[in-house]
């Protein structure tokens, strides 16, 4: 090889084979993939973010008292940092909100993936990227405004719910997820192969029994990730809930009619204020933050690898 | 076994059960419960647009973008939310201007460059992947303890800018490789028979053919930056700010924390003006939406 090379370019004739060094490839190839680590500063730069106040919370409340306190008071001058609060209102909102969705997610990716002819999709399917579209701040005044005197007038019987309450921030919650469960269940549904629902068919199966007995089972890894994401995607909700969900956390509620602080009406409640560094307000903040990136991070590890799965199995 | 089994008799002929369509009420049932699925989110999203034109019509006229805000109640019929459009169109410049480069390249990275059999490559990928799913309001704690208080940089434009484009990116980066990854292999290759470099390959061929799709997942991203509250109210952009901002380091309030900030008064004619830029926020939002959808299915290649 060598000897070619050195005779033709001795002879000056031909081009040479030899691999050139390109000085813009190599400066392009460093500037992509200085573009691509900076969302793992992003992330490295959350985690700092969130570590150092957290541990400057932590010197002065004890974690027991933190996770199995029953108060969260810390603008109060009778101070407690029991989280449980924050923490059982964010369930129950996300717990409302999941069960408005599933089913109303479910259906949705259904009838687009097994039912809709081509042209229907392309007319029902901006429906749910408009509804994706909507700010989370729309979405709020809509709950406060709109649904929560609604729910006032038709309570039965009782105490009518509060002016804000984890009820009506679950439902407005639960509709602002169904485009999130929709596409991704539609996306798992649709990498089922045909001749799964055509061996169904052939043996007298109905379009509802193909439906619900071959093609979800056979997405249901795909499905199941897309209620995981719609789950982290309630539980990190921020407008909805400090606009129409309420901001009390002085006790523990198991109940929808009223109004309580979630994780993230708390972040936003206080963020707001121009707190100075260092004080336990502050720190508290980022406390809360660590837990609810905690739990967010966990239920995206989840869907992640689910999607994973069924991209494996059919693709 | 013997197969020699009497042939059944039938009733009617085996043709005729076959072609028979049997009625079977669950799957009517099942399928009028799928469509009103798609009925029920259908009219509650139209229910919400027609719930803000009417409660904000009082104030959808001239006044909404020519003047200033004010926390004055007995001055609101004068108010409008000019300096919120103007902060918000600053920012979301600022915010494609950031994020769009950046993400393309890293995407450019991921599709062009990246061996996926090596470990840092696959842990870029994951990590992108968790930081779609981030919660923005913990975007607003990094802008709050990094940016604002860390580098410095106060409440102003810049900060604002850098954490919507930082919040975005893992969707730019996402919908960018999707369109990267829909050009055909067959592309490059004859490129490079033709002895163009890598580089030559990826900005003259693969970039122009991606870019309707790259176009549509950037304008999402963006229409998502426009809409986010939480993460500004953190970084502190919050009173009735009654003056345009003049450059990066400038205050300013934009159009969703605006609106928070007239939703949490109590009186009727704030709620007023909050659902006349409401309706402001949706026809943006929407706008941009509808030339995602249009620009997706009007230049999308099947190749």
């Amino acid at each position: 090889m060598s000897t070619v090379d050195t005779a033709r370019g001795a002879a000056g004739a031909g081009p040479s084979l030899r691999r050139r060094s390109r000085p813009l490839e190599i400066i392009i190839t460093a500037l992509l993939v200085v573009a691509a680590t900076v969302s793992v500063l992003t992330t490295i730069g959350i985690v700092m973010s969130l570590v150092g106040p957290t541990l400057g919370f932590f010197q002065e409340v004890s974690f027991v008292e933190f996770i199995t306190g029953g108060k969260w008071t810390p603008t109060f001058s009778d101070k407690h940092y029991g989280v449980l609060p924050l923490v059982v209102s964010t369930l129950l909102s996300t717990a409302v909100a999941i069960t408005i969705a599933v089913p109303l997610g479910l259906g949705s990716a259904i009838y687009l993936a097994e039912y809709a002819s081509d042209s229907a999709r392309r007319t029902l399917k901006p429906i749910m990227e408009i509804l994706a579209g909507i700010p989370t701040v729309v979405l709020g005044f809509f709950a406060l405004n709109a649904l929560n005197p609604i729910l006032r007038d038709i309570w039965p019987g009782g105490e009518p719910p509060e002016f804000q309450n984890l009820l009506v921030a679950g439902v407005v919650m639960g509709i602002m997820i169904v485009p999130t469960i929709a596409s991704l269940s539609e996306d798992a549904m649709s990498a089922v192969p045909r001749s799964l629902r055509e061996g169904a068919y052939a043996l007298a199966s109905s379009k509802r029994q193909v439906a619900m007995k071959v093609v979800v089972p056979a997405a249901i890894s795909g499905i199941v990730a897309s209620f995981v994401l719609g789950l982290s995607r309630a539980l990190g909700e921020t407008m909805i809930v400090t606009i129409a969900g309420g901001l009390r956390s002085d006790r523990v509620t198991f109940d929808l009619s009223e109004g309580a602080a979630t994780m993230t009406a708390f972040i936003a409640n206080i963020g707001q204020g121009d707190l100075p560094v260092g004080t336990l307000d502050y720190d508290s903040i980022f406390a809360v933050g660590a837990l609810l990136f905690v739990f967010t991070f966990v239920l995206n590890a989840v869907s992640i690898r689910m999607v994973r799965k069924f991209r494996e199995v059919y693709e | 076994m013997s197969v020699t089994a009497a042939p059944v008799q039938r009733a009617t002929p085996l043709g005729e059960v076959l072609t028979q369509k049997k009625s079977r009420p669950a799957d009517t049932v099942f399928r009028v419960a799928l469509v009103a699925c798609l009925g029920i989110v259908g009219l509650f999203l139209a229910w919400l647009i027609g719930y803000a034109i009417y409660k904000g019509w009082s104030r959808l006229d001239s006044r909404l973008w020519t003047n200033m805000p004010t926390g004055r109640i007995s001055r609101i019929d004068q108010a409008g939310v000019q300096s919120a459009i103007t902060g918000t169109l600053w920012i979301i410049s600022v915010t494609a201007a950031l994020c769009l480069p950046t993400g393309i390249a890293a995407a450019i990275y991921l599709e062009e460059y990246a061996n996926r059999e090596r470990w840092y490559n696959r842990l870029l990928e994951l990590n992108i992947q968790n930081l779609a799913g981030v919660p923005s309001i913990i975007f607003g704690i990094l802008g709050l303890g990094i940016i604002v208080r860390g580098f410095g940089w106060g409440f102003s434009i810049k900060s604002a800018a850098l954490i919507l484009a930082l919040l975005v990116l893992p969707i730019v980066i996402i919908s960018s490789r999707e369109a990267i990854r829909a050009v055909p292999q067959s592309i490059r290759q004859a490129s490079y028979a033709l002895g163009a470099t890598k580089w030559q390959t990826i900005s003259r061929q693969v970039l122009p053919a991606a870019i309707p799709g790259m176009a549509t997942g950037s304008i999402l991203a963006l229409s998502r930056a426009i809409g986010e509250a939480a993460p500004l109210i953190m970084l502190g952009a919050f009173s009735f700010v009654t003056f345009n901002p003049t450059g990066l380091d400038s205050a300013y309030t934009a159009l969703p924390i605006h609106i928070y900030s007239l939703l949490v008064q109590p009186q009727a004619a704030f709620q007023e003006l909050a659902a006349g830029a409401i309706v402001l926020l949706l026809v943006i939002v929407l706008v941009m939406n509808s030339a995602a959808v249009f620009l997706r299915n009007k230049f999308q290649k099947r190749w």
